[in-house]
């Protein structure tokens, strides 16, 4: 096998160039390097991330006053059924995929996924569902208007009477979202199962790979009631069939039980890989081991058991028994236990530490001081007579957008920040970046914040208008949500003419500890030169002890030199 | 841990305790003013959650901040910090100590629920109005006009109109009368799609499912006018599928009963059927895509204001 060349294998495989940022071609081709496809999973999220925001835009443009005089009540439950489909499936879950399909393989010291064509697979599919959904906007009736969660049976009336329809392009773009996320899902849990290096035991396997693989987990018990969910759907929409429509005899309820299966272990999927990040980034910048790394590590996993257990705190006002009621309360808010001891263990971390505030550090922080809030209030909702009154108002909507752009978007950013170095080979502008996260923390606050007393006092979600007596609330919100816009001007900024001019970056520019950082900046095409083998637990910091069992320095000198 | 250290952590908490009583107590004006029995133990529930979550935000971050702006690096120290992997104890503890907060959270939110006894879809009904009654109920302190064991009011809903029909006095409406201090027994039923039947005034909110008729109760307080919204999202006109529901005394709504049965019926309160006319008409000049058509107006005795009257 040693005497056959790389080339003979497969002569017309394109390979890379290592340390190139300059052959900027290969992040528009079939590629199936892990790194080049975290790349396009990121870059073509973030660009979802700007069309869903826009979306956001018009929504807080409209809700700055009570009356619907913006624009037509159809085009705006389009606007939120299209902001919510897209931040979800266009942005969240493919960054966050494109982040795991980077890092973990860097990081259990393997060369590759497990499966790199089906890596690059599921990635290309991205862009096709992508323009799928969006091209709902064209079609007679115009997109989805049935919200995110398509309940029948408001997804099944089809006013032009159309076959293809926004709902069907919708429904489409979602069971396919759904296809390339197995396959990643696939990919990931087999690479880290089957792939991590010599002496990497579990037990010595950084935690965002642990979290990954919890998160990956999800996805493949759970997608499989959400695609037959949707397809069940489809058929009704489309050829007649009767599983969920009344009026021939269906059940529009147990369509909720299929779309929240799968739905409620999916923010799971969302907030376990910022998790993973929380714990990698604050041992870097308090210089401190994680604090019960075992117990952090396994609580990944309670959380993936718990998730497939909850659903039903969804449907609290739905057509559900009190006694089902009772039982996801108590499951519900067992949750909260694995949750709480992340976050002990990670303010432990930091405590007593030499803290620096870099970027990825400030963005990690406001991550988690968010998350402690939307925490509090998720157990608030898990109590069902509170979560009667406030169900389906505002209340959720502040409490899940703490969650996620408080949380999962600051915790992204701050990702993107810390491994920027690594991917690129350039540094970032520090300045641009502590600017984005100012702006950033504000906007979360003052937009999200103000929707809790609204919904507290009764404002109901998905309304294009409202009594005048919530105007106050939805003004302060509106201003939050367009500084929001603002804030992401720096960060194009920085990452643009970082990736451009910025300064070279060394294989290690954080001293953090890790195999991803015995590497280049960025890491040569077949990552290791040499397969290293692993001799310590992670977060050795304080320790002075190697992370590996032979240093890497002439690999490491001769990719710098190249 | 020195007594010096005990103390000062003692005073802390002594001091975050305090502000999160203060801060439990402030919750009550982040609620309307309760109208119903029910009203009551969810903002005792919801004054409790508060306090406590509170107490953990303040504890977690005011650590954190006390962290970030007191243990920096010095400008040029790239060491590390002590080599500190764990605690055993205080893993078992801090997993502990949740757990047994909200084992005591559920079983405080499982008795108020079960105090509430709203009933809700596939409920066991139990027979005879006095069953239903919460045990803490105050006792009415009217003369009993109304009807021993009162029959349920039924609501329509339909896109985008809320249709009210009192069976025993044939009286239909587009706004919900409700006597004072009495339970209020409902009957819900859709005729098309999913919607919610959400009277934040009163804490309750049933989704109605077509094609089942679900029995819902409450016992309003308070007389005054209140809001009824559709809160499960049910399409185009959705967000102004909205009823004023008026509380008043048990005379006064035996009068109103009455007054009503009398008036020849007429075209109730429809918003969305009027504004649906001005995109029809296309007066607004605003696109827009093709939508379903609001049902007409329904044909009432009475048809209430559009919106609540004037404080």
């Amino acid at each position: 096998m040693t005497e056959i060349s790389i080339e003979a294998l497969s002569p017309n495989r394109e390979q890379p160039v290592p340390g190139e940022p300059e052959n900027w071609p290969r992040f528009f081709s079939f590629s199936t390097d892990h790194k080049v496809i975290g790349i396009q999973y990121i870059v073509v999220a973030f660009v979802f991330f700007l069309i869903g925001g826009f979306l956001a835009m018009i929504i807080r443009g409209e809700l700055i006053t009570p009356e619907a005089d913006l624009v037509d009540r159809t085009v705006y439950n389009a606007l939120f059924t299209m902001h919510g489909t897209i931040m979800l499936f266009m942005w969240t879950f493919p960054v966050l995929n494109g982040l795991a399909n980077y890092l973990v393989p860097l990081q259990i010291g393997a060369r590759d996924m497990a499966f790199p064509r089906l890596n690059a697979v599921a990635f290309w599919m991205v862009p096709v569902f992508g323009v799928i959904l969006m091209a709902s906007f064209l079609v007679p009736g115009g997109p989805s208007q049935s919200g995110w969660w398509a309940y029948p049976p408001v997804s099944l009336q089809n006013p032009t009477g159309n076959l293809i329809n926004g709902q069907f392009l919708w429904i489409l773009a979602v069971a396919l979202s759904g296809i390339s996320s197995i396959m990643g899902a696939v990919n990931i849990v087999t690479t880290i199962i089957r792939m991590r290096a010599p002496g990497m035991t579990f037990f010595k396997m950084p935690v965002f790979c642990w979290a990954v693989m919890a998160a990956q987990t999800i996805q493949l018990f759970g997608l499989p009631a959400l695609t037959a969910g949707a397809v069940m759907l489809l058929f009704d929409l489309s050829v007649g069939t009767s599983f969920f429509d009344p009026a021939t005899g269906g059940d529009p309820v147990l369509y909720q039980h299929f779309f929240w299966f799968y739905s409620h272990p999916a923010v799971y999927v969302i907030i376990l890989p910022v998790f993973g990040v929380f714990s990698e980034l604050f041992p870097v910048y308090a210089r401190k081991p994680l604090f019960g790394y075992k117990f952090v590590a396994v609580s990944s996993f309670v959380i993936t058991g718990l998730s497939a257990i909850v659903w039903v705190h969804h449907m609290f006002a739905s057509g559900t028994p009190g006694w089902m009621r009772m039982l996801f309360m108590a499951s519900t808010m067992l949750i909260s236990v694995p949750t709480g001891v992340k976050i002990f263990a990670w303010v432990a971390t930091i405590w007593g530490g030499k803290i620096k505030l870099g970027t990825p550090m400030l963005f990690a922080l406001g991550g988690l001081v968010n998350f402690l809030f939307a925490g509090i209030t998720g157990i608030m909702l898990a109590a069902v007579p509170f979560d009667i009154h406030v169900n389906n108002t505002y209340f959720v909507v502040g409490h899940f957008h703490y969650v996620i752009y408080g949380a999962a978007v600051m915790g992204i950013y701050a990702a993107i920040y810390h491994w920027f170095p690594k991917m690129t080979g350039r540094m970032y502008y520090e300045g641009l970046g502590k600017l984005h996260f100012v702006l950033t923390f504000v906007g979360v606050n003052l937009n999200f914040l103000p929707m809790h007393p609204a919904g507290l006092m009764g404002m109901p979600r998905r309304v294009a208008s409202y009594d005048p007596e919530f105007a106050y609330w939805n003004v302060l919100a509106s201003l939050g949500g367009f500084l929001l816009g603002v804030s992401t001007l720096p960060f194009l900024l920085n990452m643009i003419s970082s990736w451009i001019l910025g300064e070279k970056a060394p294989a290690n520019p954080w001293r953090a500890i890790g195999l991803e950082w015995l590497v280049s900046s960025p890491p040569p095409h077949e990552n290791f030169a040499v397969i290293p083998t692993v001799v310590s637990e992670p977060y050795g910091y304080g320790k002075n002890e190697p992370l590996i069992a032979s240093p890497m320095a002439s690999t490491e000198l001769t990719s710098e030199l190249s | 841990m020195n007594i010096r250290l005990i103390l000062k952590l003692a005073a802390i908490a002594g001091v975050m305790t305090a502000i999160s009583l203060w801060v439990g107590q402030l919750a009550y004006t982040w609620m309307p003013v309760p109208a119903s029995e029910e009203a009551l133990l969810v903002d005792h529930l919801f004054s409790f959650l508060t306090t406590l979550g509170t107490f953990i935000f303040l504890g977690v971050a005011g650590t954190l901040l006390y962290s970030v702006l007191f243990q920096r690096a010095a400008k040029y120290d790239e060491g590390d910090g002590p080599p500190i992997e764990g605690n055993l104890t205080l893993e078992i503890v801090w997993t502990a100590i949740p757990l047994v907060l909200v084992i005591w959270i559920a079983g405080y939110s499982y008795r108020i629920y079960d105090e509430m006894n709203i009933l809700g879809p596939m409920e066991h009904m139990h027979g005879g109005a006095a069953i239903a009654a919460p045990l803490t109920l105050a006792q009415s302190t009217d003369a009993p006009e109304a009807p021993e064991a009162p029959e349920a009011i039924e609501v329509h809903a339909r896109q985008w109109v809320w249709e009210f029909y009192y069976p025993a006095a044939d009286v239909t409406s587009t706004e919900l009368h409700l006597p004072n201090h009495r339970r209020a027994k409902l009957t819900l039923t859709s005729e098309d799609v999913l919607h919610g039947f959400y009277v934040p005034a009163f804490r309750v909110k049933q989704d109605v499912i077509p094609g089942r008729s679900i029995d819902f109760e409450f016992t309003p307080i308070r007389e005054g006018t209140y809001r009824l919204r559709d809160s499960q999202y049910s399409g185009t006109y959705f967000a102004a599928m909205q009823a004023n529901v008026v509380v008043e005394s048990s005379a006064d709504y035996q009068q109103w009963l009455t007054d009503v049965a009398a008036l020849s019926p007429q075209p109730g309160l429809n918003p969305s059927y009027d504004e649906y006319q001005v995109k029809v008409e296309n007066r607004d000049n605003r696109p827009g895509w093709k939508t379903v058509e609001p049902a007409p107006y329904p044909l009432v005795n009475y048809s209430g204001a559009s919106v609540l009257p004037e404080r």
